[in-house]
């Protein structure tokens, strides 16, 4: 190789033995015992002979319940990836004080924290929010499955190629070190040459492209697939707040790729977009960035919301107060959640009409989201409430989220704002909602949907202890946070010299243990239910008597959902039929048309993560290679005409009567 | 009760803050006092729906436990025209309140507005002029000049107490923001751009004044000292960096500006002319492709005039 090394410049770009960090011990570390669970995994699914299952009942599975199932799966694998990141900053800034520096170099610390922000947002975050509107929402409507069945499932690998990328920076080369929205300049080719921006960028437009095509087809299937007489204002809460979530997909990813594509080509082509030259303009970037990620809360916490709504609902065994104003407030939070992105840079020096302005428009954003709490609150009222773990979640959430919104409303005031602007009362603002809202409401609806999606219950024990240990964890990780920004600290930072800020970083660090023991709690609880799943078995299908469509099906349901399609009268469309009496019918089943599995998702996300990783390391020739396959591939997938088949009479018949069968022994 | 009192009853959990050092709460700037007291009346604004709605949520959940057998249950109850009204227009007549508040106190505390007063109560007299300071952000440094008295310093500030200062504002590379807690707000360093900071001093000392927008390896110790001081005081301040004997012509400005972490204080007696506008418009090295002065007069879309008597012309973004 050393004989030719124009061609080896040539095929393997900048990526050189120097690359692989092993150097490292942490990551060396690291990788061993990932690449030995990686081993005994992949081990194991070879010797229960497990590829082919996984294969064609997963991998290429268009189902959304499948798939929604996947994305969850995708979240909780990141969820480890990132928390882990967590607690090494936590560490970090809990001992290094003085003459310590701590254990992780600026070059290590910079790299996690800006990983963090990443992988918790973008592949713990959405992927559970997705999972979640994938698996529920076609239920709730009535429907057999999504519009575009195949594109669902391109959707999800797309996301998946993204947090591969995303991994691989951990042992080859680096991440960025910029903070998770990496503005330049420095993230620009000058102040970061190295590979780590450039994994950003590619992990971020590959993910993007399957969130912003699973936001196009969620929203088609809202508003085309719902069962007769499902008219906008008797959708479920959940349904609504998929709507507007998936309405805000639509309109803000593509803000977000198109930032990144010129910032791309600043990097790439030598542009001057975002640069200090030649007309560049860093703060065009910080405004595209935020137009995009103001709406990206919204998107995370709206379906949180619903489910909240569900669940409070169900629980208090009571219709849901006020549901005409909680879906004005859904579709007002919406609209407005366009024009509040400059509170995320009053500092940047704009005129205090235009600060003031904006400062404005996001205290107004308080009203829905205070009219929605009242709702849950008056839903709670003359109730009968059950205190399941969903509900639990529920209650922590409406405790913990007014603090939070409190505290960006404090935020949302300019001149506070330049005092608070990037300090640690910044970060405890938004994890107090991040965790205390879209957490929260994701982890309730995991609790509440999982019989649903497999057919027994979640151990209620580990559950309480996963939600005791998370909610108490919350309280001492981020309380902190806000005094130490009221001590003027600010974020981002490796190194402290006053030692009186220590205890509260210890403080700090006591709760992010704590969280530990709520995560690994979880995991048990997944455990012991599959262990013990016959105990929690559920055969009636509706566990908690729930109120919406989902319910009324079996658990899991069969693959075509509904046998028949099912006629709302109301709100509360599967309560209201249990109301009268409803009775399933037994006999007259038709064929049902489907569609059929396709491995296409999974080839184009493969050949869409060599491109990616190509790029990253200027390996010209086999991104053009890889980008040819790519096209080639999907116009390769038109042509085929096998997508779709017929699932006979006898065998929905036969489907239906082992139901029968199984609740005639209830 | 009046809100001087509410104000009254909050100051002791900010009391109990303040004992562990809560620069935000116990600030000894008028800008940053002020933005304190906004940060209280807000917070007390809020409260008086966040409490309730705390309360009742822990009420309800207990009261209406399934187990409690006393409680009413009205499964089909769901609307109520007077509480729908009332949960929307509650929140709204707060925000009412405090969109005022922050219409009123954004202008009041905007960062270039230039200062009407001193402390509440003292305006500013007619024969003091703002000192000027322009600032520099550099990888990983503060670069301060001081115009009318002729000097610089890396990471070591001063000011005389009670006097207006004004801060010119820039970066030479990557964003940095400017934050004084004790002093007043932050505001972001930007490279070829200005912004601007009128603030001032009440009480004497030495205050931590540091980058808060993370910069790159060196962010961690991008700090220093900035000494309120009398004018006196202040006045030694300069004498000890004139006698220090360095210059800052451009070529020690390009030695400077190279990356460094943890960088010692330095002083320097004298500076080039024009070294700022020269930092500002990228023209240290005036041929360079870089330089605004050399694009064409419609190119310089990011630099209108540094030379603009409000001086506020730099920041593209609409400032009035």
């Amino acid at each position: 190789m050393l004989a030719h090394p124009d061609l080896t410049q040539l095929i393997f770009g900048r990526l050189t033995i120097d690359q692989l960090p092993l150097h490292e011990p942490i990551v060396v570390g690291t990788f061993i015992v990932v690449a030995l669970l990686g081993a005994a995994l992949l081990g194991a699914v070879t010797y229960f002979r497990l590829w082919g299952y996984l294969w064609h009942e997963w991998f290429t599975s268009i189902d959304h319940k499948k798939i929604g199932v996947m994305y969850i799966i995708l979240s909780l694998v990141m969820l480890l990836r990132g928390f882990s990141d967590a607690i090494m900053m936590r560490a970090q800034q809990a001992i290094s004080f003085g003459h310590s520096t701590g254990y992780l170099p600026p070059f290590h610390y910079d790299q996690i924290f800006t990983a963090h922000g990443v992988i918790m947002i973008f592949f713990v975050a959405m992927p559970m929010v997705t999972g979640i509107m994938n698996f529920v929402m076609p239920l709730q409507i009535g429907a057999r499955d999504v519009a575009f069945p195949f594109l669902n499932n391109f959707s999800l690998w797309m996301t998946i190629s993204g947090a591969v990328l995303v991994m691989m920076s951990l042992f080859v080369g680096e991440f960025a070190r910029t903070g998770w929205l990496a503005y330049p300049p420095l993230s620009d080719i000058a102040a970061s040459p190295d590979a780590g921006v450039d994994y950003y960028i590619w992990a971020l437009q590959i993910a993007g492209v399957g969130t912003l095509l699973s936001g196009v087809n969620l929203l088609t299937t809202i508003i085309k697939m719902r069962a007769p007489g499902m008219t906008l204002m008797r959708m479920p809460i959940f349904t609504w707040t998929a709507l507007c979530t998936n309405v805000l997909i639509v309109a803000a990813f593509p803000v977000l790729t198109a930032a990144l594509a010129m910032l791309a080509l600043d990097r790439y082509a030598g542009t001057n977009f975002f640069t200090t030259m030649l007309g560049g303009n860093a703060m065009m970037y910080i405004n595209l960035i935020w137009i995009w990620g103001h709406p990206e809360v919204y998107i995370l916490i709206l379906p949180a919301f619903g489910v909240f709504s569900e669940v409070t609902a169900t629980f208090c065994r009571k219709r849901l107060f006020g549901y005409a104003s909680m879906v004005y407030a859904t579709v007002v939070i919406t609209v407005l959640s366009y024009l509040v992105w400059l509170h995320h840079f009053f500092t940047m020096g704009s005129g205090a009409s235009v600060n003031s302005f904006f400062g404005i428009t996001t205290m107004i954003i308080s009203i829905p989201t205070g009219a929605k709490i009242f709702n849950w609150l008056f839903t709670m009222y003359r109730g009968r409430i059950t205190f399941e773990v969903p509900m639990l979640w529920t209650v922590a959430f409406m405790v913990t989220f007014v603090l939070g919104g409190m505290t960006g409303v404090m935020l949302a005031v300019p001149p506070a704002d330049f005092s608070l602007h990037n300090s640690l009362f910044l970060v405890a603002h938004f994890h107090n909602v991040i965790i205390g809202g879209v957490l929260f409401g994701m982890f309730a609806g995991v609790n509440y949907w999982f019989p649903k999606a497999f057919g027994f219950r979640l151990d209620p024990f580990w559950g309480k202890c996963s939600f005791w240990f998370w909610v108490a964890g919350f309280y001492f990780a981020f309380m902190p946070l806000y005094v130490l920004g009221f001590m003027g600290v600010t974020r981002r930072l490796s190194h402290f010299d006053d030692p009186s800020l220590q205890i509260w970083f210890e403080i700090a660090a006591f709760g992010a243990f704590l969280i530990l023991l709520g995560i690994l709690s979880m995991l048990m609880q997944f455990y012991v239910s599959f262990r013990d799943r016959e105990r929690l078995r559920d055969v009636t299908g509706d566990p908690w008597g729930g109120r919406t469509l989902e319910w009324s099906t079996s658990s899991p349901p069969p693959k075509y959902n509904f046998a028949f399609t099912p006629c709302i009268h109301d709100i509360d469309a599967w309560w209201q039929m249990k109301q009268h009496r409803y009775q399933r019918p037994l006999q007259g089943f038709q064929p049902i048309h489907m569609p059929k599995n396709t491995g296409a998702g999974i080839i184009l996300a493969g050949i869409a993560t060599v491109f990616g990783f190509a790029m990253i390391w200027y390996m010209w020739p086999l991104a053009i290679i890889s980008f040819a396959a790519l096209i080639a591939t999907a116009i390769g997938h038109t042509f085929n005409y096998h997508r779709d088949y017929y699932i006979p009479a006898d065998e929905v018949a036969r489907v239906e009567s082992s139901r029968t069968e199984l609740l005639g022994h209830v | 009760m009046s809100i001087k009192a509410l104000r009254g009853l909050l100051l002791i959990p900010v009391a109990l803050l303040a004992g562990c050092h809560t620069v935000l709460m116990s600030p000894s700037g008028d800008l940053a006092l002020q933005q304190r007291n906004l940060i209280i009346d807000s917070v007390l604004l809020m409260l008086l729906i966040i409490v309730p709605v705390i309360a009742l949520t822990l009420l309800f959940a207990w009261h209406f436990r399934a187990s409690n057998k006393e409680a009413d249950y009205d499964p089909d109850w769901d609307h109520s025209t007077m509480l729908e009204l009332l949960i929307w227009s509650a929140p709204l007549l707060i925000i009412i309140a405090l969109g005022a508040l922050t219409w009123v106190s954004t202008h009041k505390l905007d960062p270039y507005r230039p200062l009407d007063r001193i402390a509440a109560g003292h305006s500013v007299p007619a024969d003091v002029k703002p000192l000027t300071v322009e600032v520099v952000a550099l990888d990983w440094k503060w670069l301060f000049i001081y115009p009318e008295q002729g000097i610089a310093t890396v990471n070591d500030l001063a000011a005389p107490v009670n006097r207006p200062i004004q801060f010119k504002i820039t970066a030479s590379t990557v964003m940095n923001s400017f934050f004084i807690p004790a002093l007043a707000g932050q505001i972001y360093a930007m490279p070829n751009m200005e912004t601007q900071l009128q603030a001032v001093m009440n009480k004497p000392g030495d205050f931590e004044g540091f980058s808060a927008n993370y910069s790159g390896a060196g962010f961690s110790g991008m700090h220093f000292t900035f000494h309120a001081v009398s004018e006196d005081a202040f006045a030694q301040w300069v004498q000890q960096a004139k006698t220090s004997g360095n210059a800052l012509s451009r070529d020690a400005y390009v030695k400077l500006q190279q990356p460094s972490q943890d960088e010692p204080v330095h002083r320097y007696a004298t500076v080039d002319a024009g070294l700022y506008e020269d930092i500002l418009t990228n023209c240290i090295q005036p041929d360079s492709m870089s330089c605004m002065r050399n694009m064409k007069a419609s190119d310089a879309g990011a630099m209108r005039s540094s030379n603009d008597s409000t001086g506020m012309a730099a920041m593209p973004t609409a400032h009035p």
